[in-house]
């Protein structure tokens, strides 16, 4: 537990490291909803080889990594079904709506000082503060 | 095929920086955001390492061509418009219920068991309805 933010800074790093080479290969910004939305909603019809390429990136490589260290990392993850659902849901319209997630608005966009980007992630993490406030704190339920 | 080879490269780079750092844990994710109990301030880290790499980034597109061609993104809007806001929001809201956001989600796919690809199928659902809810709110903003 002592070495977890270590982990995380080199994880960080890493993620960085990602978003340096889409950007600086690609010319993209490296945002995990956009990337995906745009092959789901058919707005990223013409570079879905270069989407679908980093997705199987980002799934195959935890993947080869487990494979390879001979474990599976865990997920913590409720298995409430009905709350699973509703997340995805809220998850999947709302960095959409917003056209930004953590890693778009968050990393690409703080990283380059975009109001919109550090508006966004000031607002995402302020209701995900609030609801396990209300949700796990006052309430118990989550 | 090398912007192929690059987004390939690039996804594998975030996809490892996710699980090392712990980020597919939803429990760190939601220990990051419950500053009221056990606070876990390894997210802070992790954004910070990912800051560093990412400013450097920006700072060298300033005359330069992407390797693999085409242009950079134009600068920043500095628009603060309603689906902004409310689409952080909701965004938000579904993350710290279950302490999954799009990226972890998806690097979680391969070691999670049903609870994660139940979760990714609803958010593709979501992905997919969010259209419709954009043109929505921009009906509401023009009436308002």
């Amino acid at each position: 537990m002592q070495a977890d933010w270590i982990w995380g800074l080199g994880g960080g790093l890493l993620i960085g490291l990602g978003g340096a080479v889409y950007l600086l290969g690609n010319g993209r910004i490296m945002g995990a909803s956009g990337i995906l939305g745009g092959l789901l909603d058919g707005s990223g019809r013409n570079t879905a080889a270069e989407r679908i390429a980093f997705i199987a990136g980002v799934i195959g490589m935890p993947l080869l990594i487990a494979l390879l260290t001979g474990g599976t990392p865990d997920t913590h993850v409720t298995s409430n079904a009905a709350v699973l659902v509703l997340a995805g849901l809220l998850v999947g319209i709302g960095t959409r709506v917003a056209n930004g997630c953590t890693s778009g608005h968050g990393v690409c966009g703080i990283s380059r000082l975009s109001l919109r980007g550090i508006a966004a992630t000031a607002v995402f993490m302020l209701a995900g503060v609030l609801t396990l406030a209300v949700l796990r704190q006052m309430l118990g339920v989550i | 095929m090398l912007r192929i080879i690059l987004a390939l490269l690039a996804g594998s780079l975030f996809g490892a920086g996710l699980m090392l750092s712990g980020m597919t844990d939803t429990a760190k994710v939601q220990g990051f955001l419950d500053i009221f109990g056990h606070w876990d301030p390894t997210l802070a880290f992790v954004m910070g390492g990912a800051l560093l790499p990412m400013a450097l980034a920006w700072r060298l597109t300033a005359g330069r061509k992407p390797a693999a061609g085409g242009s950079f993104p134009s600068p920043p809007s500095a628009e603060l418009d309603r689906r902004l806001v409310l689409g952080s929001v909701l965004f938000g809201i579904g993350w710290g219920l279950v302490g999954l956001c799009p990226g972890p989600a998806m690097a979680s796919l391969s070691y999670n068991s049903w609870q994660g690809a139940l979760f990714l199928a609803a958010m593709a659902c979501g992905m997919i309805a969010a259209p419709a809810v954009s043109r929505h709110l921009d009906r509401g903003a023009a009436n308002a």
